[in-house]
């Protein structure tokens, strides 16, 4: 890991760790007590997850552009996209997991098929769908079929988000309808920035750390692929790298 | 030749060789047949007349999608066969014009499912649409289309992976919600009369034309994978 890298890190443990302090330390909500502090990492996480999507489309997009121009950056546009595709997931299952936590204190039950819901749910739906995608394709056409597929995707958030939108204000689901927070409380800011930043960062990491990991499975396919190295020197690396990490 | 005169030549292959098996049209009549009467299973159609037409939008789809499913996983194996497939790439003909030619006649084949299907639904429910009827005919080609075109396209997409089955309904389900939510909320607003359908039309046109253009251009991308 380079130097840059480990003081990113540092960073961000450390913006984690008061990020958690200021959650903690804001005052308590009146009526749903100390539960609502969840809300402090939902919000972080689900809007991130809207932000990951869109690195993916535009690593997908480069992928195609440079496919038949410039195989090294294809590749790296290619593994980019997978680490972005990977964070969403992540990121939007922690989002779904804390929102239900936060649903079930504050309406009672665990899941209510309001707008913001089922379009969030359709986002993780469709980046599930991607990954494994890339699982099922064979080598060789995997990354095409995951950026042409990422841009149908991409493609499908705002129809979706929209066209919710309309279905639950044609039906307006009463009792479960409006989300939690029409504006916060002043006091509540500074937990949900720190938070923010913190986890956007968290979130960085994690795609660098995918992203180099992806780029070295390439490189090593590549040389076994050229006959470079044969499959037992390439185990050897791959044994001498994970001793060394 | 010009490009519709390609998308034609495509079109009649395809219509020619589906009217000397007739594989696609009865399996998936069939099959649609056989969803109608297990969902029937679910719930008692005749004694609920209300509830059936409240639902009975979303297992009209139901049924097609699964349907349609069954025919486009096979849409494309007949193109595999003798490498058929790489011999279109190697056509002058633009790719596009292929999946055109390929989307429509899927569209005419559900289409011929859902005009014998559409009678035995209404009979087997005990339908009598509250709203205005006639506007099915604008929502049911447009469904329709919405369906097909996207599952053509990742038909041919899953065509480059390992198990190409399981791939096409995992594919095609999260990438067609918003169409299903409009076709299903438009069907339902005309069987039951309680609100207009114009709004979900709109929808179902917009994403229509969103992704016959996004398959139009990302076609041959896909057809050139390797």
């Amino acid at each position: 890991m380079p130097k840059w890298a480990k003081g990113w890190l540092a960073l961000t443990v450390l913006l984690l760790i008061y990020g958690f302090y200021r959650a903690m330390a804001a005052p308590r909500e009146a009526t749903m007590g100390n539960l609502y502090r969840v809300f402090f990492y939902h919000l972080p996480h689900a809007i991130l997850s809207f932000v990951f999507p869109y690195l993916n489309l535009a690593a997908s997009f480069l992928y195609l552009f440079w496919r038949n121009r410039n195989v090294e950056r294809a590749a790296a546009a290619d593994a980019f996209a997978l680490a972005s595709a990977e964070v969403t997931v992540l990121y939007a299952t922690i989002g779904l997991a804390t929102g239900m936590l936060w649903g079930r204190a504050a309406w009672g039950i665990w899941w209510a098929w309001d707008a913001r819901m089922t379009t969030y749910l359709l986002l993780w739906l469709l980046y599930v769908c991607y990954l494994l995608v890339r699982s099922f394709s064979s080598t060789g056409q995997t990354a095409v079929i995951a950026a042409v597929l990422a841009i149908f995707a991409a493609i499908d958030i705002p129809i979706c988000f929209m066209s919710i939108r309309w279905w639950r204000t044609q039906h307006p689901a009463a009792v479960f309808g409006g989300g939690a927070n029409s504006g916060i409380d002043p006091s509540m800011l500074p937990a949900v920035l720190w938070n923010m930043v913190a986890w956007a960062m968290w979130g960085a990491f994690l795609v660098g750390v995918r992203y180099a990991i992806e780029r070295r499975r390439q490189q090593d396919a590549n040389a076994e692929a050229l006959g470079i190295l044969s499959r037992e020197e390439t185990n050897a690396v791959l044994r001498h790298r994970l001793e060394e990490a | 030749m010009n490009y519709a005169q390609h998308v034609l030549t495509h079109l009649r292959k395809d219509l020619r060789l589906e009217w000397r098996t007739k594989d696609s049209i009865n399996g998936m009549l069939f099959f649609a047949l056989l969803v109608v009467v297990v969902l029937a299973m679910a719930f008692d159609p005749a004694s609920y007349p209300d509830m059936t037409r409240q639902i009975s939008g979303g297992l009209l789809w139901v049924a097609l999608l699964f349907a349609a499913m069954t025919a486009l996983n096979q849409s494309w194996a007949r193109e595999t066969n003798n490498s058929v497939l790489d011999a279109h790439r190697l056509l002058e003909a633009p790719a596009s014009a292929l999946f055109i030619g390929k989307a429509l006649a899927n569209f005419f084949f559900v289409t011929a499912v859902e005009i014998v299907l559409a009678p035995i639904f209404t009979v087997f429910y005990n339908l009598q649409p509250l709203g205005q009827a006639w506007k099915l005919l604008f929502i049911l080609p447009l469904g329709t289309w919405a369906l097909v075109v996207n599952g053509t396209f990742f038909a041919a997409l899953s065509l480059r992976t390992r198990n190409r089955e399981t791939l096409l309904p995992l594919v095609l389900l999260p990438i067609s919600m918003p169409a299903l939510l409009a076709m299903i909320q438009a069907t339902t607003a005309v069987l039951t009369g309680q609100f207009e359908p114009t709004l979900w039309i709109k929808v179902l046109l917009a994403y229509v034309i969103v992704f016959t253009t996004a398959c139009v251009l990302l076609f041959e991308t896909v057809l050139s994978a390797d």
